[in-house]
């Protein structure tokens, strides 16, 4: 019998910091056993609890894509005050953490071939959309996507994460992407869009025919870009969100991160914004 | 089968060989169940116990695995409770109560080692209930005093002997060819099921839950629940003595460089069971607490298992400090009383 409780040995064999302010790092971990790297297979979207022994764990998605299997990575904010992103941000490469996943239902791949995708992200919370975008832009995959285009802000141009995989991504032919900043200055020598997320949505009008939208982001720019979205045609049975409850187990038990009768942690966190709307507006 | 009460004691002193029996104890004004020791004999009272036996699956504290770190990474282990168990009087209430921590912990998709292994070395011995209290209300939840869901053997009280009722492998093996055992006869099923009459006779009139679960499906909103929980101070002896409640909190205790991974009761009660890393609570006041804890019990359990997550054990009602009545408060939702 598996033993869902028990974290899986991973070294830090990387840790890249995302933003000037130092809040935001990847960490990417490499399989100490090597029977764990072959067993271990997720889809974008879903999450894994990643722990420091002695600290406690806490979910993070899975920010790398699964076509890579060497390794698994979690871009982690550094909560003030958090125990477990606070040990995180302490540790060093080398060090050994626990990871036990992957979780979640991850996003609906079946469902969203043959589609357009539309992903919308805000802030720190495109770490499982840049899963996505790069196991559908790796070669295996880009043919059974259709258009894809991306928007993407953040508060000022040094909180944008994956700054060098972004500007590879816009010299690709194949994808249509759009940085945004709510301000910045002179100094920061900007050239893409200043605008919040909504607003930058509207003026780009994307055709909502045969299209899946993915909005991550924070709470406020989730509750102005879902009319935009509407506005512009898109159903709501093609509209996915990505949720966070507070955790524990990830499985479904601990009876914490439930939503009416679904389970956040094992029936989420991706909900269309249809499934969302038959459950109670307590998240 | 029939055993003499006179014979119980041999009879228990010969599982001992075999299995650590608990049993259902009053001690001091507090009841539990507790480990028999040879030789000890038997003092059974059937008793509605303050902490019920979910303990005996699923601890209100236990370790997981521990770790220890190492220069080149980590040492985990990790420790399974296989002891071999008889619960021997438990109620048939406190019986259902784990079929319903089955559903929870032996799902499909993962499988809770820690518990199923306790589970699968348990063997239940049901004590009928001959007198049925003010709080207790198992009848309308599809039980009874002499309900057998859960339980390998059930036994009733026939004076000076016991009838037996075997009900699942378990509990026959556990009496083959034990000498204390003979069959019983039809004036002894006559007999129990005039007890059985008797308790129910005794039970409280049963509640109509029958339009519950349509009413939680469209009162979320409701001002009923800006009423009933307000005498509440979220203390949650009522999850925490609840056969089935099963949240819990997983957290490390830590001594230099090696320590625990602890698994621990925990409470919809609690504030801090869904507060945000970032501050945000979506359950932030008693009101949202109080919800899940009738919510989840009476409706979403019902959605993702089908039967309400209620035994009818009256614990919750017993030992609030407050006098919050559950029963109450489903007779407040069904009559649809708004403020
Ligand atoms: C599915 C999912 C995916 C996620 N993905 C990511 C991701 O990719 N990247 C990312 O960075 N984050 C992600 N998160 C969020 C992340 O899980 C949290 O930031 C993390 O759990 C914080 O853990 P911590 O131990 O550092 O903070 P904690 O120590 O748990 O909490 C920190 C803060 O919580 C409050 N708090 C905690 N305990 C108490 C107390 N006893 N009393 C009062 N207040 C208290 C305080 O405000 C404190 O400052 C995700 C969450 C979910 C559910
Ligand atoms: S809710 Fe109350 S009456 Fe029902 S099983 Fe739990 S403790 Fe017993
Ligand atoms: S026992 Fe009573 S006061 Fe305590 S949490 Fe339960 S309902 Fe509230
Ligand atoms: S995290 Fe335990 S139930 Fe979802």
């Amino acid at each position: 019998m598996k033993n869902p409780y028990l974290p899986l040995p991973m070294r830090i064999e990387k840790i890249t910091v995302e933003t000037g302010d130092k809040s935001l790092k990847t960490f990417s971990l490499g399989f100490v056993r090597e029977e764990d790297q072959r067993r271990f297979s997720f889809v974008p979207g879903q999450f894994a609890e990643v722990g420091i022994f002695g600290k406690g764990e806490a979910p993070f998605g899975i920010a790398s894509s699964p076509m890579d299997t060497t390794r698994v990575e979690f871009t982690v904010y550094k909560v003030p005050g958090g125990t477990v992103t606070t040990a995180l941000h302490e540790a060093c490469v080398g060090y050994v953490v626990g990871m036990r996943g992957p979780y979640g239902n991850g996003f609906p791949l079946g469902a969203m071939q043959g589609c357009d995708i539309l992903i919308i992200g805000g802030g720190f919370a495109f770490t499982t959309l840049r899963s996505l975008v790069n196991y559908m832009l790796h070669s295996d995959n880009r043919a059974r996507f259709g258009r894809i285009q991306i928007i993407y802000g953040a508060r000022e141009p040094g909180l944008l994460l994956y700054k060098e995989e972004l500007a590879e991504w816009q010299q690709r032919n194949d994808l249509a992407l759009t940085l945004t900043v709510d301000r910045c200055t002179p100094a920061d020598g900007w050239t893409g869009c200043v605008g919040v997320v909504p607003k930058v949505l509207q003026e780009a009008r994307p055709p909502a025919a045969n299209t899946y939208t993915v909005v991550c982001g924070p709470p406020v720019m989730i509750r102005f870009t879902l009319p935009v979205l509407q506005e512009l045609g898109f159903g709501p049975e093609r509209i996915l969100l990505s949720l966070e409850m507070k955790m524990k187990c990830g499985i479904g038990v601990c009876g914490r991160c439930n939503i009416g009768h679904k389970y956040v942690c094992k029936d989420g966190p991706v909900f269309s914004l249809a499934e969302l709307s038959q459950l109670p507006s307590e998240y | 089968m029939i055993i003499r009460k006179a014979a119980v004691a041999k009879f228990l002193d010969g599982l001992l060989k075999e299995y650590a029996v608990y049993i259902p104890r009053r001690r001091e004004g507090y009841s539990e169940y507790t480990p028999l020791d040879p030789g000890s004999g038997y003092f059974w009272q059937g008793l509605n116990t303050q902490k019920p036996p979910k303990e005996l699956l699923f601890p209100h504290g236990e370790t997981l695995y521990s770790y220890r770190l190492r220069s080149d990474g980590v040492e985990l282990r990790t420790h399974f409770d296989e002891e071999k168990r008889v619960l021997f009087g438990i109620r048939p209430c406190d019986a259902k109560g784990f079929c319903y921590l089955d559903r929870v912990f032996t799902r499909q998709d993962y499988q809770d080692v820690y518990y199923q292994t306790r589970r699968n070395n348990t063997v239940l011995i049901g004590l009928a209930c001959l007198a049925p209290t003010t709080t207790c209300f198992c009848t309308s939840l599809g039980g009874g005093p002499f309900d057998t869901e859960g339980l390998d053997l059930l036994w009733v009280d026939l004076g000076e002997r016991y009838a037996v009722r075997v009900l699942a492998p378990k509990g026959e093996a556990l009496i083959k060819g034990r000498p204390e055992f003979v069959p019983a006869g039809e004036a002894d099923w006559q007999a129990v099921r005039e007890l059985e009459g008797g308790a129910l006779g005794k039970m409280a009139p049963v509640l109509d839950l029958s339009g519950l679960k349509k009413r939680l499906d469209e009162n979320y909103s409701d001002s009923v629940w800006d009423r009933v929980f307000e005498k509440c101070i979220g203390c949650a002896a009522c999850t925490y003595l609840c056969p089935t409640c099963h949240c819990f909190d997983l957290s490390y205790e830590v001594e230099g460089s090696q320590g625990l991974c602890v698994r621990t009761w925990d409470s919809c009660a609690f504030p801090l069971f869904t507060l945000h890393a970032s501050g945000h609570n979506p359950r932030p006041t008693g009101k949202e607490r109080f919800r899940q804890r009738v919510m989840h019990k009476f409706r979403y359990f019902v959605e993702n298992w089908g039967v309400m997550s209620c035994v009818g054990c009256g614990r919750c009602i017993i030992h609030c400090p407050v006098n919050l009545d559950i029963r109450d408060v489903l007779r407040q939702i069904i009559a649809g009383v708004s403020a």
